[in-house]
């Protein structure tokens, strides 16, 4: 049984289309859910300061510190300054992948074909790395601003021998994850297949976002009290708040 | 692991330099320019950044390398791919096997975290980062990203598990480069002396360069 730390009822909810875009201040003491409500969606996430964009979302540090390649329930995301921007209290999947990144305009068009807004309207083939860009430059941010990036609802192996495995149908339609933010967090995210899908079909699935109050953030971060690199991640970002 | 050797002669390189333990080194190597990197005394992580020297906001993209060649390690024929999608350099040979791009730089602030609160003032490869481009003027804190370190061992598992171990390198252990267009390359020879990766005991590493 999975605990949650809100009450039922959402502060707001909204659903992003497949392949839409969006972002938004995460502020201290909310829990962001991400519910795939049709199976096999996949979401590209970055995640920032509100306050001091400079400081970001640090896969390495996030991997290395907890000494995990995947992401789930009691993980927190480290920025580049040692503090927490988001963890993950509950999580219906197990698995989250921190490798795959997102493809840009020729690599989508490499994959699923021609698909130009001339033809298509706005059904046309968006790629990650153009819709992360233009929502981080709603925020005046810029190409150097774009680091490794999460893909929530995905699942990506690794072999003996180093090579990646993508797990096809690992999401089922209801699967979701929620994050707890311990500092005001600029979330940017993209709603689109994972790169190394083999499905050769664009065909981007929705996801639901829902926005709580945190009941007990106190308990939220005892959730998150896993691992000793955590209460000092957790430590910093109180420091930080004085 | 395959290990390929480099036919190329330092005597003939047009450029050596050995960058002492624990410093940065800030360069360029021009489009052609083979690049090699010597771990002179063995088990010594060299933490590298890559930018287009015609462009400093495109630079090395750690995701879109591992996906491009499928594999979570980096060896001879990886190609490095930038954030806008073109090649900036391939690896042509590799006596070592095998090279880190997940594991990131040591820096005070992950120092904290991953060690204890008190080690925030120990020497890190970020304060390398930052002194190297800010002198430089071109690079700024936002231009460092996923960085890859060539001769650190960081096995991934199966299950989602994965470890910094000791190296695999040994003393004279090298990685070659060509570059696909004209570089900066930004190094921060390892202090770390908290986990294995320099063998707890960061030593110099050379650079050498073939036009």
């Amino acid at each position: 049984m999975t605990q949650l730390h809100h009450a039922a009822t959402p502060l707001r909810e909204e659903t992003v289309p497949g392949g839409g875009h969006l972002s938004f201040v995460l502020k201290r003491g909310q829990i962001l859910r991400l519910t795939d409500t049709d199976g096999g969606a996949n979401v590209s996430m970055m995640m920032l300061n509100a306050h001091e964009k400079s400081e970001r979302l640090n896969l390495p540090d996030t991997l290395k510190g907890q000494h995990t390649a995947k992401l789930t329930t009691g993980h927190c995301f480290y920025s580049d300054m040692g503090r927490v921007l988001t963890g993950i209290m509950a999580d219906t999947c197990g698995w989250h992948d921190p490798f795959g990144g997102v493809l840009n305009a020729a690599e989508t068009a490499e994959k699923y074909g021609q698909g130009r807004y001339q033809e298509l309207r706005n059904g046309f083939y968006r790629n990650g790395m153009d819709n992360l860009l233009v929502e981080m430059g709603k925020w005046d941010l810029g190409l150097e601003d774009l680091l490794m990036v999460v893909n929530f609802f995905s699942k990506v192996s690794v072999d003996a021998d180093g090579s990646f495995r993508f797990i096809s149908g690992f999401s089922q339609p209801g699967s979701f994850v929620e994050l707890y933010a311990p500092m005001d967090t600029l979330i940017v995210l993209t709603t689109l297949q994972h790169p190394m899908d083999p499905n050769p079909e664009y065909a981007p699935r929705p996801v639901q976002l829902s926005w709580f109050t945190a009941e007990d953030t106190q308990a939220c971060e005892n959730a998150l009290h896993t691992r000793a690199e955590n209460d000092r991640a957790l430590t910093n970002t109180h420091l930080f708040a004085l | 692991m395959t290990l390929t050797e480099s036919s190329k002669n330092p005597e003939q390189a047009v450029f050596r330099h050995v960058i002492p333990a624990g410093e940065h080194y800030l360069f360029e190597v021009k489009k052609g320019q083979t690049l090699r990197l010597l771990d002179l005394d063995g088990n010594q992580a060299i933490d590298t950044l890559f930018y287009n020297a015609d462009n400093p906001r495109e630079r090395y993209d750690a995701q879109r390398t591992l996906r491009r060649q499928g594999n979570v390690y980096l060896t001879t024929g990886s190609v490095l791919w930038s954030g806008l999608g073109n090649p900036l350099l391939t690896i042509t040979a590799d006596t070592c096997g095998r090279h880190d791009t997940l594991g990131g730089a040591c820096a005070q602030e992950s120092n904290t975290v991953r060690y204890a609160l008190d080690k925030r003032y120990m020497h890190s490869c970020r304060d390398n980062f930052l002194c190297a481009c800010l002198h430089d003027g071109r690079l700024h804190k936002r231009d460092i990203a996923a960085n890859i370190n060539f001769f650190m061992n960081v096995p991934v598992t199966e299950e989602g598990g994965l470890t910094f171990e000791d190296g695999i390198s040994a003393p004279g252990k090298y990685v070659e480069l060509r570059a696909e267009c004209n570089v900066i390359v930004l190094i921060s020879n390892c202090p770390q002396l908290n986990n294995p990766c320099n063998g707890w005991n960061p030593t110099p590493a050379e650079v050498l360069v073939w036009n």
